[in-house]
């Protein structure tokens, strides 16, 4: 039984077609797969199933309805519902607040907050889904807020539920939970809409499976007859290009000092909740340590003491063996070089043009500037050998930034980096939200570095990538690291109970030991 | 010292209290309602001047008091809806159309005063509110009904933004409008009701002072007052009961310091005391509003569809 047809949906953007011509159908029991790169227009198109955007042609049908567009509370009250990959949950409300908002009508005069109360638990039960109630959602972890997000479809009646890119906020013990309770879902009868762009996730939760590259429908078909290097060349359009093989023939000289040291650092983040506790660790030259973990667990607060940018309360960080002030202009000069998480508000300044921010950091140096004033010939002329050494595709390097698309931004962001021969690259999620292409590039860009002697510290919350990368790997949890330990020793439950939290009371005992 | 203790005990001192928390009372409701909604409303001072000519104006014209207050409440929400169309709908900058409104609305209703009485030396007089001799309650007894008015509208807040599912979506607007968006609630309409109601109690705050207070009309004579209830809301923690409280204290110091000016005679200058309500304002709200959890969105323009 068809419970969601897709009939014939297109959508512009201005310029860019997100969705053209797509067709799907939904049947009731069944997992389907929406495969596709960033940008290839699945949000979009779930957003209009939703009733978020309205399409500019095509229609869509829920149990033989047809969904009047851009009306959400329609999509709801047919029994549609989404969990969004930014969750939206209201921070301090409680949970049976954010539960309850927009289920009761607005005129009411008093809340039902009982039989509320009362039904969510029930469901809660029966899907194994438990939830403090009246917890606050801010102190809940990542995985328990997209349980309440799900129990908050599952409490409108949801019979289709839209998953977007459920998995890349959980550890992998959370995904295999989660992935539990989808099979439950389904098998009492819900349809499951599943958003990725993860081959092996979709591999083993999906019935069938849909591809979307560059907004028009490039496959469909059952999991039986995919397999991943199909499914591969579907999302991208040609063959992913392997890895070139790490240059290991240039030794780098072995040095005895690490070239970063951190020594019990603690520090505080302007918000409070967060904050460094004890952290120690060194990187030493040609290696990439990783630093994995959940968002929010403190990664990016290291990344702004070692960048200088965070205020150390606490102990010691040697670069060198050397204690330098931490400040920004300290570390550029030293030869610190760093690819911030935020590429487009911290990496680069949007408003000025190409040439402007590939010699941002180093705007004071001689080749750059002299008496105060720019030299723009010698800066243009950087600019563009840059842009062409790093394949950064653009119209001109008089453009602002903010035209490029996120692969290009980074790519230029970690060319102008690269181009100083850093003794240390810093690079914080370096190829978050990028297509293959760009990813496959910028991870062998900094493995070419390593075999030049630079040190690496990568911060990442994605595990392929860690493990591609790094040679050694600590874990981060709520603001402690534990021990960084060869990428050998470590597995993917392992690092997931890391991830949890549960590494302290395990190194504990290795020191009891 | 002694002259404080007897303060405390003087009935007469407890009744200046009230009297000066009042327009205050509402004014922070007023602003705590827009805030709560995510949309700071720096009209405030403006729209208490407006409120307090409107209020004053249709009295002396031959409408009851009530009359009078319902005007200056119909132009209060007049003037929050329009800073609603300004920041919700389009949206502008809340600071640049709050004072923008404080500007066009004090100006508005100092010129129209100054048309409409054009030769008059001394303000004209309407008969203000009497005081509840009939409410068996010693210092409210002593107050005009808007006085109770303002109490009473303190807990029937609270329930509506506590108890109901529209207390319920109002504040989930101003913590995450994409929450409501996601269900399906119109955050436009979410947002701009509130404002308009807010700005209807700012509107009610001034006509307290023609109406109530001072029975006539003059110019400043809000006199910062409507700046003062958007520092109270901070030192609220955006919630009924401490605005009520935070409101009472600023009263009672001002009332301590007009006390304590005459009873201090000569021995320092007037001006001390007038600044000592503000300085210890200044000091509660360091101490209080370190920790205070601002509603998330507050400030925070919402566009559909984007993030």
């Amino acid at each position: 039984m068809t419970v969601l047809s897709i009939n014939n949906i297109s959508k512009r953007f201005d310029d860019l077609i997100a969705n053209d011509d797509v067709s799907l159908t939904l049947a009731k029991g069944e997992v389907l797969a929406l495969l596709g790169e960033n940008g290839a227009g699945k949000s979009t198109l779930m957003n209009i199933l939703f009733g978020h955007y309205v399409a500019d042609s095509g229609s869509i049908s829920v149990f033989g309805e047809t969904l009047p567009p851009g009306d959400t509370r329609a999509a709801i009250a047919r029994g549609v519902g989404m969990v969004h990959q930014h969750f939206t949950l209201a921070d301090n409300l409680s949970v049976i607040d954010n539960v309850m908002l927009g289920t009761e009508s607005i005129l009411r005069p008093f809340a039902s907050r009982a039989a509320a109360a009362e039904r969510l638990q029930a469901l809660a039960e029966r899907f194994g889904l438990q939830i403090d109630q009246n917890a606050l959602v801010r102190f809940l972890s990542v995985g328990e807020k997209q349980r309440v997000e799900i129990l908050k479809a599952l409490y409108r009646g949801a019979k289709i539920l839209i998953l977007d890119e459920p998995t890349s906020v959980l550890t992998p013990q959370e995904v295999a939970q989660l992935f539990a309770t989808l099979k439950q879902l389904v098998a009492e009868g819900l349809s499951i809409v599943f958003i990725s762009h993860k081959l092996d996730e979709v591999l083993a939760i999906a019935h069938r499976i849909a591809v979307l590259r560059a907004g028009k429908l490039v496959f469909e078909g059952g999991t039986k007859d995919a397999t991943k290097a199909a499914l591969a060349r579907a999302m991208i359009g040609r063959d992913v290009e392997a890895l070139p093989s790490v240059v290991t023939s240039v030794q780098p000289e072995r040095i005895d000092q690490p070239v970063l040291a951190l020594e019990s650092v603690s520090a505080h983040a302007d918000d409070a909740r967060l904050k460094l506790d004890g952290v120690s660790l060194d990187v030493r030259v040609g290696e990439i340590v990783a630093i994995a973990g959940v968002s929010g667990n403190g990664q990016s607060l290291l990344a702004d003491v070692v960048f200088g940018v965070a205020h150390v309360e606490q102990g010691r960080v040697l670069l060198r063996g050397k204690a330098l002030p931490l400040r920004a202009r300290a570390m550029i000069v030293h030869g610190v070089a760093r690819i911030p998480e935020d590429r487009q508000h911290v990496g680069s300044v949007s408003d000025l043009s190409v040439w402007e921010n590939a010699i941002l950091p180093r705007v004071n140096d001689a080749r750059f500037s002299e008496w105060g004033v720019i030299n723009s010939r010698a800066s243009r002329a950087h600019a563009s050998a840059l842009v062409k050494s790093f394949d950064v595709r653009l119209a001109s390097i008089e453009q602002p930034i903010r035209a490029l698309s996120g692969g290009n931004i980074q790519k230029l962001i970690l060319g102008r980096e690269l181009s100083e021969a850093p003794t240390l690259i810093i690079a914080a999620q370096p190829t978050w939200g990028l297509d293959v292409g760009a990813v496959s590039f910028i991870h062998s860009q900094l493995r070419n570095a390593t075999a030049r002697g630079t040190a690496v510290l990568l911060i990442s919350e994605d595990l392929d990538e860690v493990f591609a990368l790094a040679d050694r790997i600590a874990v981060m949890s709520k603001g402690r690291l534990s021990q960084a330990r060869a990428a050998s020793e470590w597995t993917m439950e392992s690092i997931g109970l890391a991830m949890a939290g549960e590494v302290d009371a395990r190194s504990r005992e290795h020191r009891a030991a | 010292m002694n002259e404080l203790l007897s303060l405390l005990v003087d009935s007469s001192f407890w009744v200046a209290v009230l009297r000066i928390a009042t327009p205050l009372i509402f004014g922070t409701l007023g602003v705590l309602l827009c805030e709560r909604a995510g949309v700071l409303n720096l009209g405030i001072e403006g729209i208490m001047v407006a409120g307090a000519f409107i209020g004053w104006l249709t009295v002396h014209s031959g409408a009851g008091l009530w009359g009078g207050v319902l005007a200056a409440a119909f132009v209060g929400g007049l003037l929050g809806a329009l800073h609603a169309l300004l920041v919700v709908r389009l949206p502008l900058s809340q600071h640049v159309a709050g004072l923008g409104i404080t500007l066009f609305a004090t100006s508005l209703s100092y010129f129209a005063y100054r048309v409409l009485f054009p030769k008059v030396d001394s303000p004209p007089k309407i008969e203000a509110f009497s005081e509840m001799s009939w409410l068996p309650i010693p210092v409210l007894a002593e107050q005009t009904p808007l006085t109770l008015l303002a109490v009473l509208l303190v807990p029937a807040i609270w329930y509506v933004l506590y108890r109901t599912p529209l207390g319920l979506a109002l504040r989930a607007v101003g913590e995450s409008p994409h929450a409501v968006e996601a269900q399906g609630i119109d955050v436009v309409r979410l947002r701009s009701g509130p404002v308009i109601a807010g700005s209807a109690l700012m509107g009610v705050a001034g006509s307290f002072l023609t109406l109530a207070a001072f029975n006539s009309f003059f110019f400043n004579m809000v006199n910062g007052r409507g700046w003062i209830c958007v520092a109270l809301v901070v030192f609220a923690s955006w919630r009924p009961g401490k605005a009520l409280i935070g409101a009472l204290l600023f009263a009672f110091f001002d009332a301590a310091q007009l006390r304590l000016q005459q009873a201090g005679g000569g021995l320092l200058p007037y001006q001390l005391y007038l600044m000592l309500p503000y300085v210890l304002s200044i000091v509660a709200l360091v101490l209080v509003a370190r920790k205070a959890a601002y509603p998330q969105a507050l400030m925070k323009p919402y566009v559909k569809g984007t993030r």
